[in-house]
């Protein structure tokens, strides 16, 4: 049996749970092997992590030459990692850099490539997935029919199921073209951490558009009492209520969680291309004729400023 | 200085969206747009035009692959103020993948523009239909250049390129210099809508429609047929059942969202 990549996602060597859902889904198609781009004394960490995911080899590949650089130098050192391993297929994280990196590597070697998967399956050794198209309104079923398969999957996509694996160190040195090094990081601010989930990843997320009138305080109340991510429609996101990378919808992240709460969103094409696949869907607004309605199990028409807190009330109560 | 455009026609979103018998989507018998997400590329392209010391001297081409009616989505951007169009049709380009869709749009931008190679190559953040979000990444790799993508801000000075990107764990300034590939995100501006003096202008502007054979294409290496994916399936989702709707009256409503809550075990 071949190999199937999993590229680490993680952030500082601190290993996200995305990378475990991929390990997950290798293990169908191959022997899950791991490969950590990042500071090389975390490696050992890394291998600890990921080796309780079935990970049996881990390509550990020392970031000090690549990380000034956007996305390209990773490719360059993805391919070199895929002529060591000769894999099955190889499994990306489905975010921004994840799938620029895609593109690049599938260029890079010939190969094919699908983005987005909420699945994947193999079919006779033949990795098979299943992607979410068109604002969530069509299911689409795909393979790749030239090289090794390379496959950006979406947070969620399974459950993570722990397996024995080596978890064997393999240090891999990589060399970077100059032409890749063409755009380089010359500044970089992190994100505040919320203390919250991950949008991406979240079991629950609440999320306020233009009907919160830019007072949030509600949408995070209530999230916080559900344990849930926050996050905010376009309106909300252009009006400068909230980050961009709060946003939910077709230019923002696409989520699907087990429950959503809109909150004074109406629900235009481009939101529900964001969440349109989550398992259970509530919405608050004041507007009965909201399309968002449409799309509810269960749906309050009312004003958020008074229902949101009472809901958050009645959590709070009943989890006590 | 010159700049290509990528520009992609796409279904309408809020149309509907399906597919044809071969799994490829359904671009001929919907109404068709220029993706609303290469409006912002086109936008922050006429923006550095006017912005240059010699704007005369900036000039701008849209860019497109695409069936007949494709030529729509290189007619709004000349209308938006575009200086000049370049559409690729060709029979065998149909169903072709991101892979051969790169393929063809970078032979198209190896030929530069008058004569003279492009110094920046612009791409929206992704199309509003197959919404892969990676033929940006896939030209700077075909064309061996630096790519500056997902720019909620582009600045440049001479040659040099600075963006601002908004990562999911972080706000990066990525530099360079070029020729380079820029993709720009809905964040980096408002795209102007065509006045009735642009629409008029855009009527007298130079269109060219090129074949796979002017770019030295070879067809075989485009199309369904040799796309490196296959479609297996497609399936419609079946419509969500209708959910239950309550009036808030005097708090009922949270009290009843918070039962049903319960009752699917959230809390």
């Amino acid at each position: 049996m071949s190999e199937i990549l999993v590229l680490v996602d993680h952030a500082e060597g601190a290993v996200k749970k995305p990378t475990y859902e991929m390990l997950t889904l290798a293990a169908r198609l191959g022997e899950p092997a791991a490969v950590f781009i990042g500071p090389k004394d975390k490696g050992s960490e890394v291998a600890e992590a990921v080796k309780r995911y079935g990970a049996g080899t881990v390509y550990v590949v020392d970031d000090e030459a690549l990380k000034g650089y956007l996305v390209a130098p990773k490719a360059e050192a993805l391919q070199q990692v895929m002529e060591k391993s000769s894999p099955g297929a190889v499994l990306i994280a489905s975010s921004a850099e994840g799938k620029e990196i895609a593109g690049r590597l599938a260029i890079k070697t010939g190969s094919g490539l699908i983005t987005d998967a909420v699945d994947v399956e193999s079919d006779h050794d033949t990795a098979v997935t299943t992607q979410s198209v068109f604002a969530g309104n069509y299911t689409v079923k795909a393979k790749v029919t030239r090289g090794t398969p390379i496959i950006t999957v979406k947070p969620n996509s399974a459950a993570p199921q722990e397996a024995d694996g080596a978890g064997t160190v393999e240090e891999v040195s990589v060399t970077v073209s100059d032409a890749a090094k063409g755009a380089q990081i010359v500044a970089s601010q992190p994100r505040k951490a919320t203390g919250r989930p991950e949008l991406t990843e979240a079991a629950i997320v609440v999320s306020g558009g233009r009907g919160t009138g830019g007072s949030f305080e509600p949408v995070e109340e209530l999230a916080d009492a559900l344990g849930a991510a926050v996050g905010a429609s376009r309106a909300a996101v252009d009006s400068g209520w909230k980050p961009h990378s709060y946003q939910i919808g077709q230019t923002g992240k696409t989520v699907s969680p087990q429950l959503y709460i809109a909150a004074g969103i109406s629900g235009a094409i481009q939101h529900r291309a964001g969440m349109q696949t989550s398992k259970t869907i509530v919405a608050v607004n004041k507007d009965e004729e909201a399309p968002i309605f449409e799309l509810v199990d269960f749906g309050v028409v009312g004003d958020l400023h008074t229902v949101l807190p009472a809901v958050t009330e009645e959590v709070k109560q009943r989890k006590a | 200085m010159k700049i290509a455009v990528c520009v992609k026609y796409v279904p309408d979103a809020t149309g509907d969206r399906h597919f044809e018998e071969d799994k490829t989507v359904d671009r001929v018998g919907v109404d068709g747009l220029l993706s609303e997400l290469d409006e912002y590329a086109v936008e922050q392209a006429l923006q550095l035009k006017e912005k240059a010391e010699n704007p005369e001297d900036v000039v701008v081409t849209a860019l497109c692959v695409g069936p007949e009616a494709a030529v729509d989505a290189v007619r709004k951007a000349l209308q938006m103020g575009a200086d000049q169009g370049v559409h690729v049709v060709d029979d065998a380009i149909a169903g072709s993948d991101a892979i051969a869709t790169s393929l063809v749009l970078a032979k198209a931008i190896e030929r530069g523009a008058d004569g003279a190679p492009y110094d920046l190559v612009m791409c929206g953040m992704a199309s509003t239909d197959g919404s892969m979000s990676v033929v940006p990444a896939m030209l700077a790799e075909r064309l061996s250049l630096p790519q500056l993508t997902l720019a909620s801000k582009v600045e440049t000075q001479g040659a040099q390129v600075r963006i601002q990107r908004d990562g999911d764990t972080a706000t990066e300034v990525v530099g360079g210099t070029m020729p380079m590939v820029i993709s720009v995100t809905d964040q980096s501006g408002e795209a102007r809508y065509p006045s009735f003096k642009g629409i008029m202008a855009a009527k007298k502007k130079p269109l060219e429609t090129l074949s796979l054979s002017d770019l030295g294409v070879d067809a075989g290496d485009v199309g369904l047929s040799v796309a490196w994916t296959e479609v297996a399936e497609t399936t419609a989702r079946p419509p969500r059942e209708a959910g239950e709707i309550v009036k808030d009256e005097e708090g009922s409503g949270a009290k009843a969202l918070a039962d049903f809550l319960a009752a699917k075990k959230f809390i």
